[in-house]
């Protein structure tokens, strides 16, 4: 076992201890979060602006989203993130199979994300609405586009730990990428968080 | 030429106050760190390589007056600075309304009179004028040096800038906002009239059509028109391709329009192209031309025929 | 479990192994620091270049060198290519990769893997870039909308490309602060580091909260050329100064990401040269910060004519006023290091006293670019061509410069013609001159910027400014000859040429791969030159 950690320091050739390294992880991921909000938080910001200049068309426009798709996909990732942090809980306590069988449940809860969204967007396009539409529409398409976007990121990382996580590469000492991992996914749960009352419930 | 250009109308000199006590607070300290800087680098230039040098780390009361006396007076510039600019944005009750209007690239102004005119601005002398603003592509910039007012221009926004003219005389006019290919040539000029010679121009002849009808043969009123009226700005008279065809050479040739059909460039062809430009469009170029129906008097689109046909 | 040690007594310079693969797959942060060196000077050369053309079509009023649609594609490059490819990862990516482990006594940067992506995703963004050349956009380099929506220009590909390499910016500002944090050897407290790892870090952080803006800006600005919508369109709703605010919220940071580096590198050659510890060390490291955390509540003052509320342009006036602050107290700082020195005036020398020079005309001009009321008059001006080169060259440029001479023999082990660097110094500091300082009252004349073609009444001063670009062109081309020169020399570098206490200059030069045998301990800052008084102690 201390084998395989000092394996995984040795890939960094850095010679730090597994310690360091999560140290190091942690303080970069969290830098990488506030880059991310950034991000958003331009798009929040136009929002913001348009919505007050255009409150009526705000109002009128967001009554032709699919309320009951948004609350069913909030529903998931909340569900999505629960699991996530069962799987890190789990992978902090030596528990590699109940780990990777939550990041499993996650993965497909993220899928199921993504089926969603894309009954959605196929409706949006029969009702003819695109985002050219009008400014609504195209903050809608182009926040949630961008956060869809995270969400294929995250699971294609997800994807990644959770076959090391059945091959056994992390346990209680090591377990690094799971926690990196379940921080992005928590973003994205937030980043949706605070998209879905802005744009289907307080139009 | 004097380092800043004359001050022409009501708010130039008060502008030029700012800058200049910028200047002479810019100058002394320019001059005291250079001089510092070059008398400490003669002073203890290298003699010897064991030279023996004092472990001074830094001096807090030394922080805080070269903190404090640099912010005390940074802020009464921002004041005085804030002053100005309050009374650059404030025009006075009685300032008569112009309208401007800023287009890829040229300039056309309505005045509260009825009247109109193209890259000429007419304003009387000691009367406050206030332009109300707005583009009809991209952004502009409307921007007269000698008058020191600058204010850009949006589509789908009014902005406004004011002004009194102080002298009579020329002045240009730029556009200050990048707005594409022809942005240098978006030019027009600023003439201030004595309210004599104002009045005059208000009644209805028109100073310069006055006397560019009069006393000009028609080829010259032509080139004073292409020069005057923003032709320059996209056809050359040269055989270069700006925005438009050039002019040069071009009464007589033949061509083809966007949708095949074939032309020629006779006199009713340069007239439907002044007055209805988007009607047809020669293959390889913009419909970008503005119509200068309303603009240029039956006489004028003549001259300018007779111009293009000058430039062979 | 504990620190290993590098138990490897044979010295490797970490330039030994030769091979493309060697290079193009390398985690060394000096390897790393080359290739942005070499990709940065390249634009750099690049966009000088398009800078003498377009100086040459400004020698006269007309038009008879390029046309003007020419002419606008010359300086949307020069400012596109200069600003996001040459200036803003420049000192930053490349001497602060090579600076910052050696500095602080770490083996490497905390994400060596990262920090090779990084330099991949900076190629994969110049690549789309020069693809992006092919039908060059005529935007200038601040993309305003309505203009570049609607522009037949492809704007597309070389925003993409600008977008692309934010990601680069943003992890590599990630993995400095990340290695600032937790890289530093025993001993080496954050009031013992070199000044450039506190500009370093303030930098980083600028760009981590900086960039993702005008990265969504750009992706706005993409969706709005692409999909149709229409924030920044009026005839859709959307308003045009909205681009504005969003993209001077992040290109004002940026002006100091640009800024900020060479600052650090001004504090680093003054104490080594002068043989005193720096003056007011702890006021220049806290100003560094304080400037770029007021750089995020500045960025309307670009926009005080285009339209916004008087009283933001206030607000905004007050705030770039005091920004002026800080940057004043370092000048003072760095003169008063000078005091009683012993003072060598070494080609890195005459480059940082330059920097202190130029960049003081450079501030002080931009106090005039802060008071509102004589901003109406110079904006879009010649005169903020003027301040903003002075700030750019005589600044970034002049630091950079500086750093490539005070650091050539560390990075390298060879020494260049120190003569020639003089005269090169010389010939730049001068035709730099000539060239922008006509600019300034070009701009107070009222010639506006951006013209391909202006009223005679400018063309002297014009000429003149052509005329010192050739001068400043001969420089950069004697100095690049003299430094390429310099790597085939047979003089080997001595490992500490001019006394300096950092730790990068107590390693061989050049520093072998893992840069310290041993992970050092440190027991004092860095700047403790000169003779301590017993009292002190």
């Amino acid at each position: 076992m201390e084998q395989a950690n000092m394996e995984h320091a040795e890939d960094h050739g850095l010679h730090l201890t597994p310690e360091q390294e999560y140290g190091i992880s942690k303080l970069g991921m969290w830098l990488f979060l506030g880059t991310e909000i950034m991000l958003f938080g331009g798009l929040f910001a136009a929002y913001a602006i348009f919505r007050a200049k255009y409150p009526e068309l705000f109002l009128e426009s967001h009554q032709e989203l699919n309320r009951e798709m948004g609350a069913v996909n909030t529903c998931i990732l909340i569900f999505s993130s629960l699991t996530m942090a069962i799987g890190v809980t789990a992978i902090q306590r030596g528990k590699q199979m109940l780990a990777g069988i939550m990041i499993l449940v996650t993965i497909i809860c993220g899928l199921g994300f993504g089926v969603v969204k894309y009954f959605e967007y196929g409706a949006k396009f029969a009702h003819h609405i695109y985002p050219d539409t009008n400014i609504f529409f195209s903050l809608y398409f182009m926040m949630t586009g961008l956060h869809m976007l995270h969400v294929f990121i995250g699971l294609a990382v997800l994807g990644v730990i959770m076959v090391l996580t059945f091959k056994g590469k992390f346990n209680e000492k090591y377990s690094t990428p799971v926690e990196i991992g379940g921080l992005y996914w928590h973003l994205v749960d937030l980043v949706w968080i605070y998209l879905f009352p802005l744009l289907y419930l307080v139009g | 030429m004097t380092w800043i250009p004359e001050a022409a109308s009501n708010l130039a000199g008060k502008v030029d106050g700012v800058i200049l006590v910028i200047t002479l607070i810019s100058i002394f300290f320019f001059v005291l760190i250079s001089a510092v800087l070059i008398y400490f680098a003669v002073k203890y230039r290298r003699r010897r390589d064991d030279e023996e040098t004092p472990y001074i780390t830094g001096s807090e009361p030394l922080e805080i007056i070269w903190t404090v006396i640099p912010s005390i007076l940074l802020i009464l510039l921002f004041v005085y600075g804030f002053v100005v600019y309050k009374e650059m944005r404030t025009p006075p009750k009685d300032a008569v309304d112009i309208t401007v209007t800023g287009k890829q690239w040229l300039w056309t102004f309505d005045y509260y009179n009825g009247k109109k005119t193209l890259n000429e601005l007419y304003v009387r002398q000691n009367r406050p004028v206030r332009m109300i603003m707005r583009a009809d592509d991209v952004l502009h910039s409307f921007f007269i040096p000698q008058f020191r007012v600058k204010q850009d221009i949006l589509p789908g926004r009014y902005t406004q800038l004011w002004f009194t003219p102080t002298k009579v005389g020329t002045y240009d006019l730029f556009c200050a906002e990048y707005c594409g290919t022809g942005h240098s040539q978006m030019l027009a000029k600023v003439i201030v009239l004595s309210p004599e010679a104002y009045d005059i121009w208000e009644k209805g002849i028109g100073v310069d059509e006055g006397a560019n009808v009069a006393s000009l043969p028609p080829a010259e009123l032509g080139a004073k028109i292409y020069k005057e009226k923003g032709c320059n700005a996209c056809h050359s008279i040269d055989g270069s391709v700006v925005i438009g065809p050039s002019f040069k050479g071009l009464y007589g040739k033949t061509g083809v329009f966007e949708d095949g059909s074939s032309y020629t460039a006779d006199e009713n062809y340069i007239m439907k192209s002044i007055l209805e430009p988007q009607e047809e469009i020669v293959e390889g170029f913009q419909p970008v031309m503005p119509s200068f129906k309303g603009i240029l008097s039956d006489d004028e689109v003549t001259a300018v025929i007779a111009y293009i046909k000058t430039l062979k | 479990m504990a620190n290993h040690t590098i138990a490897n007594n044979v010295y490797v310079p970490f330039l030994e192994q030769k091979g493309f693969l060697s290079w193009f797959l390398t985690t060394d942060h000096k390897r790393i620091g080359i290739l942005y060196l070499i990709s940065i000077s390249l634009f750099f050369l690049i966009a000088g270049i398009l800078a003498l053309l377009m100086r040459f079509e400004l020698m006269t009023p007309m038009s008879d060198f390029v046309s003007p649609h020419t002419y606008n594609v010359l300086f949307t490059l020069h400012g596109s290519l200069m600003v996001f490819f040459f200036i803003v990862p420049g000192l930053a990516a490349s001497f602060g990769n090579f600076l910052i482990p050696l500095m602080i006594g770490a083996p490497d940067v905390a994400f060596p893997k990262l920090n090779l992506a990084s330099y991949w995703i900076y190629l994969v963004g110049t690549i789309i870039t020069l693809y992006a050349l092919l039908s060059p956009a005529d935007t200038g380099w601040t993309f305003y909308t309505p203009y570049s929506a609607t522009t037949d220009t492809d704007v597309v590909m070389i925003t993409f490309g600008v977008f692309v390499l934010g990601f680069s910016s943003i992890l590599t500002g990630m993995n400095f602060i990340v290695t600032i944090h937790k890289m530093r050897a025993p001993g080496m407290t954050w009031h013992r580091l070199p000044l450039f790892i506190w500009a370093s870090y303030a930098t980083a952080v600028l760009q981590l909260l900086a960039t993702p803006v005008v990265g969504i800006t750009l992706l706005m600005l993409i969706a709005e050329r692409s999909l149709g919508v229409g924030f920044f369109d009026p005839a859709k709703g959307g308003d045009p100064v909205l681009f504005q605010n969003f993209f001077w919220f992040y290109s004002h940071p940026a002006v100091y990401i640009m800024i900020i580096p060479a600052m650090g590198v001004i504090s680093e050659i003054i104490p080594v040269f002068s043989r005193k510890p720096i003056f007011g060390y702890k006021a220049i490291a806290y100003s560094s910060l304080g400037i770029a955390f007021i750089s995020f509540l500045v960025w309307a003052h670009h926009m005080f004519t285009s339209g916004i509320s008087e009283v933001a342009a206030t607000i905004f006036s007050f705030l770039t006023f005091l920004v002026a602050i800080p940057t004043a107290i370092k000048v003072f700082n760095w003169i008063a290091t000078l005091y009683k020195g012993s003072i060598e005036l070494h080609s890195a020398m005459l480059y940082a006293l330059g920097f202190v020079f130029l960049f003081t005309i450079g501030g002080l001009t931009g106090v005039f670019l802060g008071a509102l009321a004589a901003d109406i008059h110079l904006h879009d001006t010649y005169f903020v061509v003027a301040h903003m080169h002075y700030v750019m060259i005589g600044g970034t440029v002049m630091g950079f410069f500086g750093a490539l001479h005070f650091w050539y023999p560390k990075w390298f082990g060879k020494m260049f013609n120190e003569s020639v660097a003089k005269l090169s110094w010389f010939l730049i500091f001068v035709g730099f001159n000539v060239t922008f300082f006509p600019q300034f009252f070009l701009g107070i004349q009222g010639m506006p910027r951006r013209y391909a073609t202006y009223p005679e009444e400018f063309e002297s001063l014009m000429a003149l400014s052509t005329y010192g670009s050739w001068i400043l062109g001969l420089g950069v081309l004697i100095m690049t000859v003299n430094l390429i020169k310099g790597l085939y020399s047979t003089e080997k570098a001595p490992q500490n040429p001019y006394g300096s206490l950092s730790l990068e200059w107590q390693v061989p030069s050049p520093p072998p791969t893992l840069n310290f045998e041993e992970i050092p301990t440190v027991t004092d800052w860095t700047y403790g030159y000169g003779k301590k008084k017993e009292v002190d102690a």
